[in-house]
Parts: structure tokens; C-alpha cells; sequence
């Protein structure tokens, strides 16, 4: 590990601390540990802390998901149910929404840790996605890190499934919904997706063997792979250490920040409380899921506003997008591209997420290690492809919510499902011009800054009778802040060894070129002393 | 692949900066002018108020550990709520209230300890930046030289590259173990059904009665009035000992009274309609939701999962959403008590489409 | 906050944001449920003449420019010769009728008549031709079984009204209002004639102690708030989707920003 020096005195230790240290070193060797890692500095930046939010809300929902377990049967057998909840009573359902039941109404505070679960469930994805946004807007995925982005995807993806793998095993109206969806969708699949969906139901729809099979993933197989490449990508962390915002003092070859013990562990172990806190004052306060109100599921009846949870919405919003008549009937199979077209095109877009970074690099051809986080303004390209990656997700997003949209705006669900039809297909190419732009303005405006300083809001009377406004000069620690990044420019095609053209120069150097071709180098010593004499 | 593109005139190839000597590597692309600015080192340190000025020290020290018992109290708020309001009532009301005391206990219990502990991070812990040398990731020269050897050893101890029958009859027999776990896949569902004939059929017969949701009781076609819409399920798909609910995905109908002079019936279809009554499968074409957002004045039916429209005037062809076949229509008649009857099966498979189906 | 110096250490822009953020988070605080009463109901001869009179002087004032002065119907608007009293009563007393305007479906607005017009209204046109009668006080005041009338609402009622009565969309701009605040008569009065696009649940498709359980089970959801606590809406986990996003991780995120902002 790294040797860290510190700007601080170490605190002096006191003689309890020191012989419990002791006692335990004696036994695991944990010095070593503590010496390499304790002071370690960690980057300090808001963003730098949304990965937390999501490992310290998947705590609460490993440990509130424990407790649920102990009560929770993954039986579809039929019972007449028997609980507090007036409105069901009597009613056949199975032993799975019986006991999902009992622990919202007959186990004290039952109901707390139901909704703590789901509305940590629901914040832990919502992280997750917040941080992969962080990451990628800030370039944090450039070597080294690349595989360790790749990790993360999967990590989403394994989020996504033990969300909709929970939201499944109540086995009420909504989620046996959405199992109706998921086995209509499997079976469009050709080839192979009338058997899958068979062996998947262990037999017909809706069968009684789907709520344990799904409880086994969600609290086994799910769980131990969550868990497991959460301690990889933590462990990456630190072997890479994390990236840094350039400023005074950072360079790519340090790591600045305040050290784990004990600012970070005080700040880090403070904000797990938070946001144990911000979970458990939600659950409190506000109703999620109420399988009371759904019912048990039955194939016959469905609940206006029919949607899963927040992460799945995309995927059932590409479902709703689709136009009219997309299935045919051609060498006596049925073709159901109202189903392959939201597959393949979901199927698409997350594999772009994934091999963003090696596209990038590959288009690059940097091959050094990039510990200093981009602003998201000096990279207008990539700024702008997550702008549109984001307006698709969004686009798509929106549409599970269409129906909502048109009862509470008072528009018609035609209009609803047409505008985001457009938005879906247009929006991403507008919403990637308006970022790029926008990127270059303030890039621009930095240049500016640099070069002539900040407005003071100073106006002095020139002896002409001029007024000017006095502009402050920036310190050299803040004009660093702004003139520390690095640009690229297009690739230009050279003749390999054998003096050949290939194909794969071609295409990289046009994506070069439309990666780079409008840069705005930063501003250079040079620059700044001639730029000062010309002006005021 | 890459190479380097600009090791050449114009740029230089690598800055005298320690960064790019540190972590060496083509630069592809990026420009590295001459004269960019340096570094200019760390900013100095600024002292905060509660490191100048004991009383705000004072201040901050006595925010914190009232925060720590403010934690403390939460905790035994919680632990009393949970005595002090039981959920044995019945009452929908009581499980409200001991969800929401105990939650706010826990609340309270979490906050104090999460503010109290980062405000002490923030105000009181000595402020120092730590600073931490990066190595490259991929280790030194030496490392890399070794762990190249031990593979190089290893493979000549094993004859792993040399042994050739050996090595690939153990690639095959690595590559064949896996099979027989998947075969033991097919065992996920009963070895007696093959879906798409499953899938074919359902419950319906010549002659079942048409019958309520969920009461089982039998319809009389008398009971249908213009503009009404009944959920329908065979009659004795309530009695099933076994799958039920497996019948019911099925089977699940709408039947609905239009004006006959409003239903457009194909020459064909017009014997399956029973006075202006015609019943649809009530499973979506597209995914399997039950499409029962009927509408009586503009015979629209509405699937609230994606938006398909039938229209019912119109043997159910879609109008709208990404479903492409009309609902199925089921062939009723009226048998001598009056009662509303299947003058046989769907004629095709209900719900969402299939590979097999055709 | 003045800002002089465009150095870091000074309060994080954000900071305020996150603030208000924290704040509103907070305002969920202690409440007690609601109930809410039933409305007694005036004492209106159906069959007398005076009742009638009354009414019909009240149609040809307000009713018959799209529905004819004897009710006939028009080009404007339907024959309402033997729609009933009930039909009248759930039209006129939910503000529905005398109509505003032409739309995708009449909206609901402030109610136009005191309740013994509505009634002289209803009795005239019930006069006119038989049809469903305004229900009985005993199949509307929530004394049935909330466990079959919540089967029944789910399977006849909940695709288009939600499960919890929220609402949901019809086709071109339709929709089924929420039944959140709906009295149980209104209720009753639209399941036996079918207002507006929805269809008729006449009384031997779902019976009227059938109906009266439905009815049941909503005063049940109107009298008791849900145990989670603030429902959202009732709408689903679209509004906890939102909730989570905006307040959860806005919050949090306010939180970071206030963990990570230089301490003065």
C-alpha cells in the first residue's frame, strides 16, 4: 500500500486505547492494515459520496430484508385470510400475501421495516443511477478505472433485479401485473420464449411455483452477488484510490483529502446515520406499496395505474411506445416486434452504457491513468451523449407514467403517448446539441475569466470621462481551477507500418473528429500576458 | 492500434511534469502545450471560527453531544412507542400510529447520531488535508517481470502449452460438465405438458354457462342491459380443486351490450353475438394484462398497462397501442333456461402472442 | 449572505437549497385521521304534484335548451324520457349537469341547485318514463361487508377508478374520476345508470346488497387513512418513484453538499 504523509500531528493515545489495540493486533496483525489505510486521504466533493448513499441504503435493506425474512412465506398455497385488515378478511389468497399482510397489521412495527425495505430498495437503485451519472459526466471511468465502471453497470443491473424480484413476492394484484408482463414479454421472444416462460412458471401462468423461485434470487443467489462485487468496486476504490477535482495542490500523481481517521470516518460514518435517518423518518411518514389496497392477484381484474417500480418504468415506457401492428406472421411463427424492438433497443442502449468507456478511449487512444475528475463543461462531447442518453432514459421513463401525465395535466393519453414518441426518437439529438453548446459557452466564459479576470462590479470613471468597470485578476489558486484540463483534437489518419490506410483508422479518426473538432484549448501562460497587455 | 499520433512536431511528446513521467503511456490524442500553467502548490491554510475563537468551540462541542442525547432519547421514544401503541385493535388507525412513533423514534435515534458525529467531523476534528502519492496500478517493472515468470514456470513444470491432447481434451471435458445441469432445467416445469398445447385451449366448452366474476353464478341473457359490461368467468371454474387461478388467466372474459345497430359484424361472426351481447377475451394481445376498461358510448376497450384500444363495434380491432391482434371473441348463444352459453371454445389462442402461435 | 470573495470556504451556493430542502422533508409531522360525515338528506315527496311542478319549472329553465322542453332529447344533448331519478340526481348533484361546456366527458363543478332542486329535478324527469330510483338509505351508508365489496371493486370498478379510488385515464382525454370524496348515493346512482362513458352495473350484475358492499368498502378507504402513513395519491409507484428522487435523494443530496461544504 501507499505510504500517506500527513500535514497533522498524530493525536496522542491514551493507555485503554492503546492496550486494546494491542490485545487485538496480537491476534489479527490488523496494524498493518490500519498503518497503510488509516490515514489515507479521500477527495472531498459532494458528488464523491453518492456510491455511499448507495452502499449504506443496500445496509438497510440487507438488514431490514433479514427481518422480513423471519416472517415472510414464499408459499402460493391458497388460504382464506384471517388478519387485522377488515377489507380482506375472508378473502383466498396466497400464504405469501397472507404473511406480507400479517407483517404490515399483526407484527408491531412490522409495517416500519416493510416500508423502510421498499423505500430503501427504491433510494439504493436511485443512487446507484445517480452515481453512474456522476461518474460518467466527470470522465471517472477513464483508466484505470474502466473495469471497475463495468462492475458498477453490473451492479445496476443486479439492483434492478432484486427490486423487481421483491416487488414480485407479496404476490398481490400489482406485482402478479407485472409477472403477467414479464411472462407476456419472455413468451414474444422467438425461438426460445414459449419454453422459458413455461420452465420460469413451472408450468402455466401464473403457476405456484414462481413466488419461491423469485424469493430464492431475491434472498440468496441476488444477495451474495450484490454483496460480493460491492466489495470488489469498494476494494477497486482504494487500489485506485479515488479521482480528485483538479485544484491547488492536486496532481494526478496524489491523492488530497482529509485522512479516514478520523475526519472521513467521522463524516462518513455520520452520513450512514443520516441516511439510515432520511429512510427511516420516509417510512414513517409515508405509505409505499399498500398490497393492502391491491388485493391478492388474480388474473381477472388490474388497478388503473398499473406500473413498476421507478427502475423497471423505462422498460415498460419502451413497451408503451410502440406504434400499432408491430407483429407478423412470417415462415408460420409470429414475429413480435412490439416486444423485440423494446428488448433489442433497452438491449442497445445499456450496452453503449457499458463499453462508453472503452469507446472512448479507444477513440482517445490515451493510454495513462487519469486520476483528475473532469468538469463536466471540458468534455462538451461526452457532456453532451450523456445528456442524450439521459433524455432517451428520461423519454422512456415518462411513458410507464403516461396515463398519470394525461389524468394530471388534463391532456389526452394519445397526445401523451405521441409526444414522447417524438421526445424519444428527437429528444436525444436536441438535448446533445443544447449540452454541447452549452458546454463550449462555459468553456469559453472560463477562458474569458482567466484571461481578464471577474466583473467586480467596480464601475470607475475614466479620466476621459469613460466609465469602466474594474476587472479582479484571479489568484493563481483559482485560475489553476480553471486552466488545469486537458484537451484532445482530432485524430488525423497516418499510414500504419505497412503504409496502409486501414478501415479502423478511418472510423476512429471520423469519431475523433466528431468528438473533438470543436475544442476549446485552455488558456496558456503565454496567452494570459499577451491577453493582459491587449486589454483593460 | 494506437499510435502515437502527435509524438511529433508541433506538440510535445510528454511534459517535464512529474505526472507524465509517473504514469508513462501513449497521450493518444490530447494536446500538451509548452507553456500551460504549473501547479501552484497548495493554498494555505485557513484556521475556522471554532479553531479561533474557544467560545465557538464551546458552542460547537455542546451542539454535538446534545445531539448524541437527543439520539439517545429517540432510541427510547422508539422502544416506548412500540409499547405504548399496540396494533391488536383491528384498527387500521393504531397500526398508523405505531408506524409512525416508532419510525420517528428511529428517526430521531439516527439523525442525532449522523449530524452530531459529522458536525464533529466538521467543526472540532483537526481540519488537515491528508496527501497520498499514487502509484501506477500496474506495479513496478520487477513485479510485472516476476508475475511473468511464474506464469512462464508454471507452464513449463505443467507442459500446459506443450502437452497439446492434454490440454484440449480437458478444454472439452471443461466445456461438457456444465451440460447436464441445464438438461436438469426442463425439470423446472411438469414432464407431461408442452406449453403451446397448454396455450391453445381453455376452459371454455360448447354449452358452459357464462358466469359472474367472482360469484360463479350463471348469467341469463335477459340480465344483460344495453351499456352494461360483465366480468365473466366459465361456470365451474370457481369449484376447481387445481388451478384455478392457471383456468382463470385463461378464461377470463368481458361481455358487453351494444345497440345491434352499432356492432359492425363480419358475415361470419354475426352468429356469435347474441343480440347485440358479444363477449371478448378479457387478456391483452400484447403482454397478458386484463384489457376491462370498457367505454360504453365509444365501444373503446382500454388496457391500462400499455394502452392498447379495442374497439368493440369493431370485433375488437386494435385502435390504438402497441398490441397487433384484435382480443379473441368468444361464440355465445343462449341455451332453453335463457342463460348465456360458449357455442364452443376460443377459435385461437388467447393472450399475448407466441413463437409457435400461427 | 454577501459574497465578496469568490473563495472556497465560504457557505456552499447549494447550502441554502439544501436547507429548504432538510425542511421540507421535515413538515411531515403528527396528524390525526379524518373522517368525514354523511349528509342527512331532505325529506321531498317523490310522487307529489308539487314536487313535479317544481321540477319541470326548473327543466324548461335550465335543462331544456340541449335536452328539449319535454325532455325529448335534442341534437345537443340525449332523451332523458326514462333515465330515472337516480340518473338526475348523480348528474345534476355532482355538478355534472346543467353542462358548461362540450368535452371529452362533463366535468364536475361546483353543485348549481340546493338539494331539493335536485330532487324536484329528479322526480320530474322520473315522471316522465320508469327508470332506476334514487337508492335507499340503507344500501348507502356503508354498513355492508368491506371484504366482498372490495373483491367486487377490484374486479369491476378498479381498472378504470385504481384500486384505492384514485382515478385513472380513459382514451381522448376521458377519464374516471377519483371516488375519493364521492358520497355513497353518487355511487350508487352511477353503478345503476352508467354516467358518461361508464357502463351500467344493473342490479343483476352486481345486486344491490352487492353494491352496497362496494360502497362499503370506499367509505372504509375514505374513513380510514392508510396505516403507511401520507399515500401519495394512492397512485402507485409512480409517485413513490418521484417521492424517492426528488425528496428522498434530494435530501440526501443536500445533505452531502452540507457534509462537504468548508466549515467557517
Amino acid at each position: 500500500m501507499s505510504t500517506a504523509t500527513t500535514r497533522s500531528t498524530t493525536p496522542a493515545k491514551r493507555s485503554f486505547t492503546a492496550g486494546a489495540s494491542e490485545y487485538i493486533n496480537d491476534r489479527t496483525g490488523i496494524a498493518v492494515a490500519i498503518k497503510g489505510l488509516g490515514r489515507k486521504a479521500f477527495p472531498d466533493h459532494w458528488s464523491f459520496l453518492l456510491g455511499e448513499v448507495a452502499l449504506f441504503s443496500f445496509i438497510v435493506v440487507l438488514i431490514s430484508g433479514t427481518f422480513l425474512t423471519f416472517f415472510f412465506q414464499a408459499s402460493m398455497a391458497e388460504v382464506h385470510y384471517d388478519g387485522s385488515y377488515v377489507p380482506l378478511k375472508g378473502v383466498e389468497m396466497s400464504v405469501a400475501m397472507a404473511s406480507t399482510l400479517d407483517i404490515s397489521f399483526d407484527i408491531r412495527g412490522g409495517l416500519f421495516v416493510r416500508q423502510m425495505h421498499h423505500w430503501a430498495a427504491l433510494l439504493f437503485v436511485a443512487a446507484i443511477g445517480l452515481h453512474m451519472l456522476r461518474v460518467f459526466f466527470t470522465g471517472a471511468f477513464r483508466k484505470p478505472r474502466e473495469i471497475n465502471w463495468v462492475f458498477g453497470f453490473i451492479l445496476f443491473i443486479l439492483a434492478m433485479a432484486e427490486g423487481f424480484t421483491g416487488y414480485s413476492l407479496p404476490d398481490d394484484l400489482l406485482s402478479g401485473n407485472g409477472l403477467r408482463i414479464i411472462d407476456g414479454m419472455i413468451k414474444g421472444i422467438p425461438l426460445i420464449g414459449t419454453w422459458t416462460s413455461f420452465l420460469l412458471f413451472g408450468g402455466e401462468f401464473p403457476g405456484t411455483a414462481i413466488v419461491g423461485r423469485l424469493y430464492t434470487l431475491h434472498i440468496l443467489l441476488l444477495p451474495a452477488l450484490v454483496v460480493a462485487l460491492i466489495a470488489v468496486h469498494v476494494g477497486y476504490v482504494f487500489i485506485h484510490k479515488h479521482t480528485q477535482f483538479a485544484g491547488p495542490g492536486r496532481e494526478p500523481t496524489n491523492s488530497v483529502g482529509p485522512p479516514i481517521l478520523p475526519i472521513y470516518a467521522a463524516k462518513a460514518g455520520g452520513f450512514m446515520f443520516l441516511i439510515w435517518g432520511v429512510i427511516s423518518l420516509i417510512a414513517a411518514l409515508f405509505t409505499i406499496n399498500p398490497i393492502w389496497n391491491y388485493g391478492p392477484y388474480d388474473p381477472s381484474p388490474v388497478s388503473a395505474g398499473t406500473q413498476p417500480d421507478w427502475y423497471i418504468g423505462f422498460a415498460d415506457g419502451a413497451l408503451r411506445l410502440i406504434p400499432p401492428g408491430w407483429e407478423f406472421v412470417w415462415l408460420d411463427r409470429t414475429w413480435s416486434f412490439n416486444i423485440l424492438v423494446p428488448l433489442v433497443a433497452i438491449g442497445i442502449f445499456i450496452g453503449l452504457v457499458v463499453a462508453y468507456p472503452f469507446i472512448e478511449a479507444w477513440i482517445k487512444g490515451d493510454k495513462r491513468e487519469h486520476h483528475i475528475a473532469d468538469r463536466p463543461r471540458n468534455a462538451p462531447t461526452r457532456t453532451a451523449i450523456g445528456a442524450a442518453g439521459v433524455t432517451f432514459y428520461a423519454g422512456l421513463w415518462a411513458a410507464a407514467a403516461s396515463d398519470l401525465l394525461a389524468t394530471h395535466f388534463s391532456l389526452t393519453m394519445e397526445g401523451v403517448i405521441h409526444a414522447l414518441q417524438a421526445t424519444v426518437i428527437v429528444g436525444p439529438f436536441i438535448a446533445y446539441f443544447i449540452t454541447k453548446r452549452v458546454c463550449l459557452a462555459l468553456q469559453k466564459k472560463d477562458r474569458e475569466i482567466v484571461l481578464h479576470g471577474y466583473e467586480s462590479g467596480r464601475i470607475v470613471k475614466l479620466p476621459g470621462g469613460e466609465f469602466i468597470e474594474v476587472h479582479q485578476p484571479l489568484d493563481e489558486y483559482e485560475r489553476w481551477r480553471l486552466v488545469s484540463y486537458e484537451s484532445y483534437q482530432p485524430l488525423m489518419i497516418r499510414p500504419n507500418a505497412r503504409g496502409k490506410i486501414t478501415l479502423g483508422q478511418r472510423v476512429r479518426a471520423s469519431f475523433s473528429r466528431w468528438f473533438f473538432e470543436d475544442r476549446i484549448a485552455p488558456v496558456s501562460k503565454g496567452e494570459l500576458e499577451s491577453g493582459h497587455d491587449g486589454h483593460h | 492500434m494506437a499510435q502515437d499520433d502527435h509524438s511529433g512536431t508541433e506538440l510535445a511528446a510528454a511534459d517535464s511534469s512529474h505526472a507524465v513521467q509517473e504514469f508513462a503511456g501513449s497521450t493518444g490524442t490530447a494536446v500538451i502545450p509548452h507553456d500551460a500553467f504549473e501547479n501552484p502548490g497548495f493554498e494555505p491554510h485557513r484556521p475556522r471560527v471554532t479553531d479561533e475563537d474557544p467560545r465557538r468551540e464551546k458552542r460547537a462541542q455542546r451542539t454535538v453531544y446534545t445531539l448524541f442525547y437527543l439520539s439517545i432519547l429517540g432510541s427510547v421514544w422508539a422502544i416506548a412507542a412500540y409499547m405504548l401503541f399496540p396494533i391488536e385493535s383491528n384498527d387500521v388507525g393504531a397500526v398508523r400510529l405505531n408506524n409512525m412513533f416508532i419510525g420517528l423514534g428511529a428517526t430521531l435515534a439516527l439523525l442525532g447520531i449522523g449530524f452530531g458525529a459529522v458536525h464533529w467531523g466538521k467543526t472540532l476534528m483537526t481540519s488537515a488535508e491528508s496527501i497520498d502519492i499514487r502509484h501506477p496500478i500496474s506495479g513496478s517493472e520487477a513485479t510485472q517481470q516476476g508475475a511473468v515468470e511464474v506464469f512462464r514456470q508454471a507452464d513449463e513444470e505443467s507442459g500446459f502449452s506443450r502437452r497439446t491432447v492434454i490440454r484440449n481434451s480437458l478444454i472439452g471435458a471443461l466445456l461438457a460438465f456444465p451440460l447436464p445441469a441445464v438438461v436438469l432445467f426442463r425439470g423446472f416445469a411438469p414432464q407431461d405438458q408442452i406449453p403451446v398445447e397448454l396455450l391453445s385451449h381453455t376452459m371454455w366448452a360448447k354449452g358452459t354457462r357464462l358466469a359472474l366474476d367472482p360469484s360463479g353464478v350463471p348469467i341469463r341473457a335477459a340480465d344483460v342491459t344495453i351499456g352494461s359490461a360483465f366480468h365473466v368467468i366459465p361456470e365451474g371454474l370457481i369449484d376447481l380443486e387445481h388451478g384455478k387461478l392457471e383456468e382463470k388467466a385463461k378464461a377470463a372474459v368481458l361481455l358487453m351490450r351494444l345497440d345491434p345497430s352499432e356492432l359492425n359484424e363480419t358475415p361470419d361472426r354475426a352468429s356469435w353475438s347474441y343480440d347485440g351481447i358479444v363477449a371478448y377475451s378479457k387478456i391483452c394481445t400484447h403482454v397478458g394484462c386484463p384489457v376491462a376498461l370498457y367505454e360504453q358510448h365509444t365501444h373503446h376497450l382500454l388496457c391500462p398497462c400499455h394502452q392498447s384500444q379495442f374497439d368493440v363495434a369493431n370485433h375488437c380491432e386494435v385502435i390504438f397501442g402497441p398490441a397487433k391482434r384484435p382480443l379473441p371473441q368468444l361464440p355465445i348463444a343462449v341455451d332453453d333456461e335463457g342463460y348465456l352459453i360458449a357455442q364452443s371454445d376460443f377459435t385461437e389462442p388467447v393472450g399475448p402472442s407466441f413463437w409457435e402461435r400461427h | 449572505m454577501t459574497r465578496t470573495k469568490r473563495r472556497a470556504g465560504r457557505r456552499h451556493p447549494l447550502a441554502t437549497v439544501a436547507l429548504l430542502a432538510l425542511g421540507l422533508v421535515f413538515t411531515g409531522g403528527a396528524y390525526a385521521a379524518l373522517s368525514t360525515g354523511t349528509v342527512a338528506q331532505a325529506e321531498i315527496d317523490p310522487n307529489s304534484q308539487q314536487t313535479i311542478e317544481e321540477g319541470k319549472k326548473l327543466f324548461q329553465a335550465n335543462c331544456a335548451t340541449c335536452h328539449g322542453l319535454e325532455a325529448q332529447g335534442t341534437a345537443n344533448g340525449p332523451s332523458l324520457i326514462g333515465v330515472g331519478a337516480a340518473s338526475v340526481d348523480f348528474q345534476v348533484g355532482t355538478g355534472r349537469m346543467p353542462m358548461q361546456m362540450q368535452g371529452p366527458q362533463a366535468q364536475q363543478k361546483p353543485v348549481q341547485f340546493t338539494d331539493d332542486q335536485v330532487k324536484q329535478l329528479a322526480y320530474y324527469v322520473a315522471s316522465l318514463g320508469p327508470g332506476p330510483d334514487i337508492p335507499a338509505d340503507h344500501l348507502v351508508n356503508g354498513g355492508g361487508d368491506a371484504a366482498n365489496g372490495a373483491e367486487l371493486f377490484r374486479i369491476n370498478c378498479a381498472m378504470c377508478h385504481n384500486v384505492a379510488g384514485a382515478g385513472g385515464a380513459l382514451t381522448e382525454g376521458k377519464f374516471a374520476p377519483p371516488l375519493t370524496d364521492v358520497s355513497g348515493v353518487h355511487i350508487y346512482e352511477a353503478m345503476v345508470t352508467g354516467p358518461q362513458n361508464m357502463p351500467v352495473f344493473n342490479d343483476l350484475n352486481i345486486t344491490p346488497e352487492d353494491k352496497r358492499d362496494v360502497i362499503t368498502y370506499l367509505k372504509y378507504l375514505q374513513d380510514n387513512r392508510s396505516p403507511g402513513g401520507f399515500e401519495l395519491g394512492s397512485l402507485g409507484p409512480v409517485a413513490e418513484g418521484l417521492f424517492i428522487w426528488i425528496f428522498g435523494l434530494g435530501a440526501i443530496v443536500a445533505i452531502t453538499v452540507w457534509i462537504t461544504a468548508k466549515s467557517n
